[in-house]
């Protein structure tokens, strides 16, 4: 198992090396380079030929690709991610900041979602076929067929705008207006129910079939049979033979899910204003903000292969019966 | 007795010819309507393809003709527009109707970049093995490492964004899958005897690849054809809603959402349709999909 691990964290490395060299490739051939963007930014259009090229020469811009590429890499391997070109603070520190906000949004999503799927899913495979299996079905089908932003303005229409009850978008009011800490707290949850119904109605529908699809496998599976021949009570079947092991597949698809998870989604994002990393890397994008871009990137592809091999680990711990050699 | 087995006789030939008259596709049919939701999603599907080729004949209206009597304001559902008409007076189901095609279009043809693309180079892939077959994976490996709709979003700020550019950018993003999952089909259907005898026979590389492997793979392909094409109108219309997507004054179903924002509170129909359309669409792509799933692939009927 170590031995395998090992073998997959070393294969893990020319694939991330290669994702940079392509990302940093698509930066560098687009039109456009950060000084234009900065002195852009600045209002700044007279600057002499000296002093372009002398920018040029700080910032390191006119060395050949492979140079400013290395430089970059070398600096990424020392932990530094360089500096935003837009607000000039350190990227760690905004990326830092922009991970949290989405992990609060999407762990509290994802407790919900699994709160409300996995029951209905064990019910469904209980119910195979029934009307209720059914009804659940063509429900899980239209919740993932959302467009998530439609479903995020259709959601603020209705209950931040006509209504009034909840707020439209934003992280936190602008200034606290409860006194006890428990009214700061109320105030603050209202901002996360909208954005966290969202995430939830798009995503029950996949945990929902999956856990469907295990459990109905678990039940046909022998030692279910031969509990049942033993004649033992069909709750305790049902519970501890069959769906503990149909919960097998969920916990590694956890591992699936850990770049989402860090990531955010962008439009969900974008439509309630939450300063997460889904913004963060759409924001960046649309200023050309280089280092910010490369770092979401490289991010995003680090947790997507780790999350990848977790799935795999958790397999095995979680199933004895797995054995990679 | 020998009246029993006469009577018995003519219902066993029955049955057995019955069987016989069944071909793998009319098999594979039948399980398809036995899907009731899928059937319903097909038929759903059928309207708004209709709708959408035939748009010039069933628009009201042209959906471009800017019409400015209502002071630049949004109007709300009447007879007359029963999708309301947006800012600039155009008349909202008119723009639905084309914004049908330009959704569609770029759904079909990403589709078929994608699924090509992905069964080209997981066929070549899966029967060449060795070199060949590890470059290709790798090279595969690394693609799927960008999170897509990033990738998309990062090449459509360089690139102009049109339609032929949505089109291509969200089906060349999106033959990774289609890919792996030919591949893998392809090792498993490479060690069967039929190929085997193929090769025996001295057919081609060629004939034996698109002649005996992919015919045989296609039932999978199919199906992830099918759920490919929702995928990518989500694709446009999240990109159109950013302003990457589809440009003004061609209306797609996600740029007629992109000014739904300011319109939320005083025009709910600026929103509420061509989210509708989109929802409907991919729902109905969704459910033909796991129809199709079933009857095509019957292994994973559980």
């Amino acid at each position: 198992m170590t031995k395998y691990i090992i073998r997959r964290l070393l294969a893990i490395i020319p694939l991330l090396l290669a994702v940079s060299i392509l990302s940093f490739a698509v930066m560098y051939f687009a039109p456009g380079d950060p000084l234009m963007t900065m002195t852009d930014r600045r209002g700044v259009d007279d600057l002499s030929p000296e002093e372009e090229a002398y920018l040029r020469h700080q910032m390191g811009l006119d060395a050949p690709v492979y140079v400013q590429y290395l430089r970059w890499l070398g600096n990424m391997l020392r932990g530094n991610m360089g500096y935003s070109l837009i607000s000039r603070r350190p990227v760690a520190q905004i990326i830092g900041e922009r991970i949290l906000n989405t992990l609060r949004l999407s762990v509290i999503g994802l407790v919900i979602t699994l709160a409300i799927a996995l029951p209905l899913g064990v019910l469904s495979a209980r119910y195979q076929n029934s009307l209720f299996d059914q009804t659940v079905s063509v429900m899980t089908f239209i919740g993932f067929s959302l467009p998530s932003f439609w479903l995020a303005l259709m959601l603020i229409n209705i209950f931040a705008v006509g209504q009034r009850w909840l707020p439209a978008g934003g992280m936190a009011p602008l200034q606290d207006i409860a006194e006890t800490a428990e009214g700061r707290f109320l105030q603050t949850a209202r901002y996360y129910i909208l954005p966290v119904a969202t995430s939830v109605i798009l995503n029950i529908g996949g945990w929902l079939r999956y856990q469907r699809a295990s459990m109905l496998e678990a039940l046909h599976e022998d030692y279910v049979r031969t509990a049942r021949a033993k004649g033992l009570p069909e709750s305790i079947v049902f519970f501890r033979h069959a769906w503990r092991n149909a919960l097998l597949p969920v916990i590694t698809w956890l591992g699936f899910s850990l770049s989402s998870l860090v990531n955010g989604s962008f439009l969900i994002e974008t439509v309630f204003a939450w300063p997460g990393m889904g913004r963060l890397g759409i924001q960046s994008i649309f200023q050309r903000d280089y280092p910010v871009i490369m770092a979401v990137t490289m991010l995003s592809s680090i947790l997507l292969v780790s999350g990848n091999l977790l799935a795999d680990i958790l397999y095995a711990v979680a199933d004895p019966r797995i054995r990679y050699d | 007795m020998t009246d029993e087995l006469e009577s018995a006789l003519p219902r066993v030939q029955q049955v057995s010819s019955m069987h016989r008259a069944k071909m793998p596709s009319q098999l594979a049919i039948a399980r398809f309507m036995r899907h009731k939701v899928a059937v319903w999603g097909l038929f759903i599907l059928t309207i708004l393809i209709i709708a959408a080729v035939f748009a010039p004949v069933l628009a009201p209206y042209d959906p471009a003709a800017i019409d400015l009597s209502a002071g630049g304001e949004p109007t709300p559902p009447t007879f007359d527009h029963p999708f309301g008409t947006d800012n600039l007076g155009r008349d909202y189901f008119s723009r639905a109707l084309y914004g049908a095609r330009v959704s569609m279009a770029v759904g079909f043809v990403a589709m078929g970049i994608a699924i090509g693309t992905g069964t080209l180079i997981g066929a070549v892939a899966g029967y060449s093995g060795g070199l060949v077959d590890s470059l290709i994976m790798r090279f595969t490996d690394i693609m799927i490492c960008f999170p897509s709709f990033f990738l998309i979003l990062i090449v459509q700020t360089l690139l102009k964004p049109n339609i032929l550019n949505v089109m291509a950018v969200i089906g060349l993003t999106g033959w990774m899958g289609p890919a792996r999952l030919v591949r893998a089909e392809v090792l498993s259907v490479r060690e069967r005897d039929y190929v085997l005898a193929a090769t025996a026979l001295g057919g081609s590389w060629a004939r034996i690849l698109f002649r005996h492997i992919v015919p045989n793979v296609l039932g999978s392909v199919i199906v992830a054809a099918s759920l490919r094409v929702p995928s990518a109108i989500l694709a446009e219309s999240g990109l159109s809603f950013l302003g990457l997507g589809v440009q003004p004054p061609q209306a797609s179903w996600g740029n007629m959402l992109q000014e739904a924002r300011i319109y939320m509170g005083s025009a709910w129909w600026i929103v509420f349709f061509p989210g509708l359309l989109i929802a409907l669409t991919v729902t109905s792509f969704n459910f033909v999909g796991d129809g199709l799933r079933d009857a095509l692939d019957p292994q994973t009927l559980c």
